[in-house]
């Protein structure tokens, strides 16, 4: 039995919805949502991985490293803003989030 | 079964049971513990694409990097997690829901579209090359422009995260440095006749 591209779709598949359903189920708490995105964007990664062997073209590679780049910059300041946002307010409940609500 | 076959199933079973542990671990840090196991058997699973430079990455920039960034804040912020976790059983059907229409879908798009005949996944790299020397060749050439506005993205999200997070507490006394410079001979010493016997 060959290891195709189809089984590493739906694996990446399975992983995606896994953090959709993360964000979902924990819409409490930021830090879990925040860990749910970096879920979905590895997904996201082993598409472009996948496609990326699959049609021998190194594009796919490239642009998986970008999106580790933004990935990693998005956790960064999710995380500053939160850590700021706690330090305001002394906590970090999300239905508390509401002060830009007009 | 081969050994790439195998170790493809080892990998995905891990990566997928530790996820589903991310979202359902009560407590962040385990959370945060099985995210870097989750990123280590991506990484697992792109060496068996043949994509070493973007494994090597993986770990160095999501469990180096990103994972003890998420660890520190988890322990830094004085939450009580218990009261985060309440609606977690009241958002479990509509987050089951949610979830199987997605998988339905996408694996109803992965069945329904083929890309070729089943064959082996290689890794796209000309033979006398690297992954790493290849990958270089085209980033540093075709892809410059993108690499220098990642560069500038990591430059913006540094800058971004001191900015939020620097502040300063009023009553902390700092040394002024300027201000010594600043000293000279006639504004720090000053002249007084005493006279005799009278004490300052």
């Amino acid at each position: 039995m060959v290891i195709g591209l189809e089984h590493y779709l739906i694996v990446a598949a399975i992983l995606f919805t896994l953090g959709v359903a993360g964000i979902i189920l924990n819409r409490k708490n930021v830090i879990v949502i925040m860990m749910s995105i970096e879920l979905i964007l590895l997904a996201v990664n082993l598409n472009l991985v996948a496609f990326s062997a699959k049609l021998h073209d190194l594009t796919g590679q490239v642009f998986a490293l970008f999106i580790l780049t933004v990935a990693a910059a998005e956790a960064a300041i999710g995380l500053a803003i939160l850590v700021t946002y706690f330090r305001n307010r002394g906590t970090i409940a999300v239905e508390d989030i509401n002060m830009m609500k007009g | 079964m081969t050994l790439a076959t195998f170790f493809f199933y080892l990998f995905s079973i891990a990566m997928i049971a530790s996820a589903v542990t991310v979202i359902s671990a009560r407590n962040p840090v385990h959370s945060v513990l099985f995210l870097i196991l989750t990123f280590f058997n991506a990484a697992g699973l792109f060496l068996l694409t043949g994509a070493e430079f973007l494994a090597m990455i993986l770990v160095v920039v999501y469990v180096g990097a990103v994972a003890v960034l998420f660890l520190f804040v988890v322990m830094m912020l004085d939450v009580d997690f218990a009261e985060l976790k309440q609606g977690f059983l009241q958002y479990l059907p509509i987050g089951a829901l949610v979830g199987l229409i997605v998988l339905v879908e996408l694996v109803a798009v992965v069945g329904v579209w083929t890309v070729a005949p089943q064959s082996a996944l290689a890794t796209p790299t000309p033979g006398h090359l690297s992954n790493t020397a290849a990958l270089g060749m085209v980033l540093y050439t075709q892809y410059v422009y993108l690499f220098e506005a990642a560069g500038f993205v990591l430059l913006v999200a540094m800058i971004g995260a001191i900015v939020l997070t620097l502040h300063h507490r009023p009553n902390v006394r700092r040394q002024n440095i300027a201000a010594q410079n600043a000293r000279t001979r006639a504004s720090a010493i000053e002249n007084k006749k005493v006279p005799s016997r009278a004490g300052v």
